[in-house]
C-alpha cells in the first residue's frame, strides 16, 4: 500500500509553478551580480610615463581572443637601459600588488630603461570569486576626488576558462604531481607551454615576453596569510639572492619595515620565482606582503578586513605567538602593504642598477613606503573624468 | 574551448534536461521537487557561463 499524498501535493501543477518562479528568482538574484562582476571593467588611467599598451597575446597567439589575455603597460625611457617586468594579480585575492602597480602605471616616468607592467596576470581569476568563503565582489579605495572600484578576485582562474580540473595536475615540463586546483593557479603553471591548459598559456606568454624582450628582472607581487611562514618577505632563487638580500637590509634600515629573504625551493615546481630563473636569463623576485583577510581563523571576509587587516581572532593568536608577523590592534592596513610592495620593488631595481650600471633602470614619480602610509594609496590614483579618453583602459 | 570542455557542457545540459523532466513528472514528493531545483541552480549558472 502506498503512502497517502501529503496535502501540499494536492495541486502539483500549482506547487510546481510557484517553485519554478522561486527557482528563477533565486537563479537571477544569484547570477546577475556574478555576471556583472565577471564583466566589470576596472578603470586604469595611463599616466605620462606609459608609452604603449599591448596585449600579452602579442607574445603567444594561444591567448588571443580569450578571457585570459591581460593588458601589458609599457613605460619606455628616453635613454636605453635595463628592463623590468612587474606582475600583479597572479593571485587575484591578494590585491596589494595590483594597487601598487596601478600607482606605477599612473605616476611613474621612466628616464632610463623600460618597465613592462601586467596589472592582472590572471584576468580570469580576477573575474572569479570565492562564494563559499563569502568574498566581497568589489572593494573601493578612497581617493582625493572620489573612489576607485576594484574587482575582488580569487586565487584560481574561473572554471569558465578551464574545465574540468584533472584529478592531479602534472606540472610541465618537470612532471611533478601537484594539486588538481593548480591547473588554474598561475603560480604553479610556470614556465607553461603555448598549447597547454589556459593558465599554462598565460605563463608561457609571460615567459616569451621576458625571453624576447630580454627582461633583466621580474617581480611577482603577492600577499600571504599572517599564519603562513612564507610571508612578509622576498622569495628569490640563488641567482637573485644577493640583490634580494641587499634590498631587504636596505628597506629595513632606511624605511623601517621588515621584508626578509626566503630561498626559492629547488624541488617545488611551477612557481614564478623558481621557473622564471630556470627557464630564462631574467632574475625573478616574488614579493609577499601579509594579508590577514586570507587567514582562515578570522571573522567575516569583509571589505573592511581586506582594507584594514584588523581581526580580533588574529589578535588573540598573535598573543599566543601563532603568527609569523608582528600583529597588534592596528592590524595590517592595505596602504602599508602597498607601500611595502612599492618600496621593495624600487629598492630591488636600485640594487640591480647599482650592480649593472650599463643596464640601469632610472625612474621618477613613484611614491615610497612612508608616502603611502602617510597619504594612502588612493592619493596617487588619477581621476578618469579628467583624463584624455585614449589614456583610459578598462581591464 | 577544447573538446573535453565541450563534452562537459553537453553532460551538464543532459543533467539539466533530466532534472527538468523529473521535476515535471514528480507527483508525490514536494521535497524531491525542491531538491531537484536546488541542484539545478549551479548547473544552469554554468550553462549560462555565469559561474
Amino acid at each position: 500500500m502506498s503512502a497517502p499524498e501529503p496535502e501540499i501535493m494536492a495541486h502539483p501543477a500549482r506547487l510546481k509553478a510557484v517553485l519554478a518562479v522561486l527557482f528563477a528568482a533565486l537563479t537571477v538574484a544569484g547570477g546577475v551580480p556574478l555576471f556583472k562582476h565577471r564583466h566589470y571593467g576596472m578603470t586604469f588611467v595611463a599616466g605620462p610615463g606609459v608609452t604603449k599598451v599591448i596585449k600579452l597575446s602579442d607574445y603567444s597567439p594561444g591567448l588571443k581572443g580569450s578571457f585570459t589575455d591581460p593588458d601589458v603597460f609599457i613605460l619606455e625611457g628616453a635613454e636605453p637601459g635595463g628592463k623590468a617586468l612587474l606582475m600583479a594579480d597572479t593571485h587575484a585575492n591578494e590585491p596589494a600588488g595590483l594597487l601598487a602597480v596601478l600607482i606605477m602605471i599612473e605616476n611613474t616616468v621612466v628616464e632610463k630603461g623600460t618597465l613592462y607592467i601586467i596589472p592582472t596576470l590572471n584576468v580570469s581569476g580576477s573575474r572569479n570569486t570565492k562564494a563559499g568563503d563569502g568574498y566581497p565582489l568589489y572593494f573601493d579605495i578612497p581617493t582625493d576626488w572620489g573612489k576607485v572600484r576594484f574587482r575582488m578576485g580569487t586565487r584560481d582562474a574561473s572554471p569558465l576558462e578551464s574545465w574540468p580540473d584533472p584529478d592531479v595536475y602534472i606540472h610541465y615540463p618537470e612532471k611533478q604531481m601537484l594539486s588538481y586546483l593548480d591547473v588554474r593557479n598561475t603560480n604553479r603553471t610556470w614556465p607553461g607551454r603555448p598549447d597547454g591548459p589556459p593558465m599554462e598559456r598565460v605563463t608561457y606568454a609571460a615567459m616569451e615576453l621576458m625571453r624576447k624582450e630580454k627582461v633583466d628582472i621580474a617581480f611577482d607581487l603577492h600577499g600571504a596569510e599572517t599564519m603562513f611562514p612564507v610571508t612578509n618577505c622576498i622569495v628569490a632563487p640563488q641567482k637573485s639572492a644577493k640583490i634580494a638580500t641587499l634590498a631587504a637590509m636596505t628597506v629595513k634600515a632606511m624605511e623601517g619595515y621588515d621584508s626578509h629573504v626566503e630561498p626559492s625551493p629547488q624541488n617545488f615546481r611551477g612557481l614564478s620565482h623558481r621557473e622564471i630563473g630556470d627557464y630564462s636569463d631574467t632574475l625573478p623576485f616574488l614579493l609577499e606582503a601579509p594579508i590577514p583577510f586570507l587567514d582562515q581563523p578570522t571573522g567575516p571576509k569583509t571589505v573592511k578586513l581586506l582594507l584594514d587587516g584588523k581581526d580580533p581572532f588574529l589578535l588573540s593568536l598573535a598573543g599566543k605567538k601563532k603568527l609569523f608577523v608582528a600583529y597588534d590592534e592596528k592590524g595590517w592596513p592595505m596602504d602599508k602593504r602597498v607601500g611595502q610592495h612599492m618600496s621593495t620593488t624600487l629598492e630591488i631595481i636600485r640594487q640591480f642598477s647599482k650592480k649593472t650600471p650599463d643596464k640601469a633602470i632610472r625612474l621618477t614619480g613613484a611614491p615610497k613606503y612612508a608616502d603611502l602610509v602617510r597619504d594612502g594609496a588612493g592619493h596617487y590614483y588619477r581621476d578618469p573624468a579628467k583624463a584624455a579618453p585614449d589614456r583610459i583602459h578598462y581591464e | 574551448m577544447n573538446i573535453i570542455m565541450i563534452l562537459y557542457y553537453v553532460i551538464t545540459a543532459g543533467l539539466v534536461l533530466l532534472l527538468g523532466w523529473n521535476f515535471l513528472r514528480e507527483r508525490k514528493s514536494a521535497n524531491d521537487l525542491i531538491l531537484g531545483l536546488l541542484v539545478l541552480v549551479p548547473l544552469v549558472l554554468r550553462l549560462l557561463r555565469v559561474k
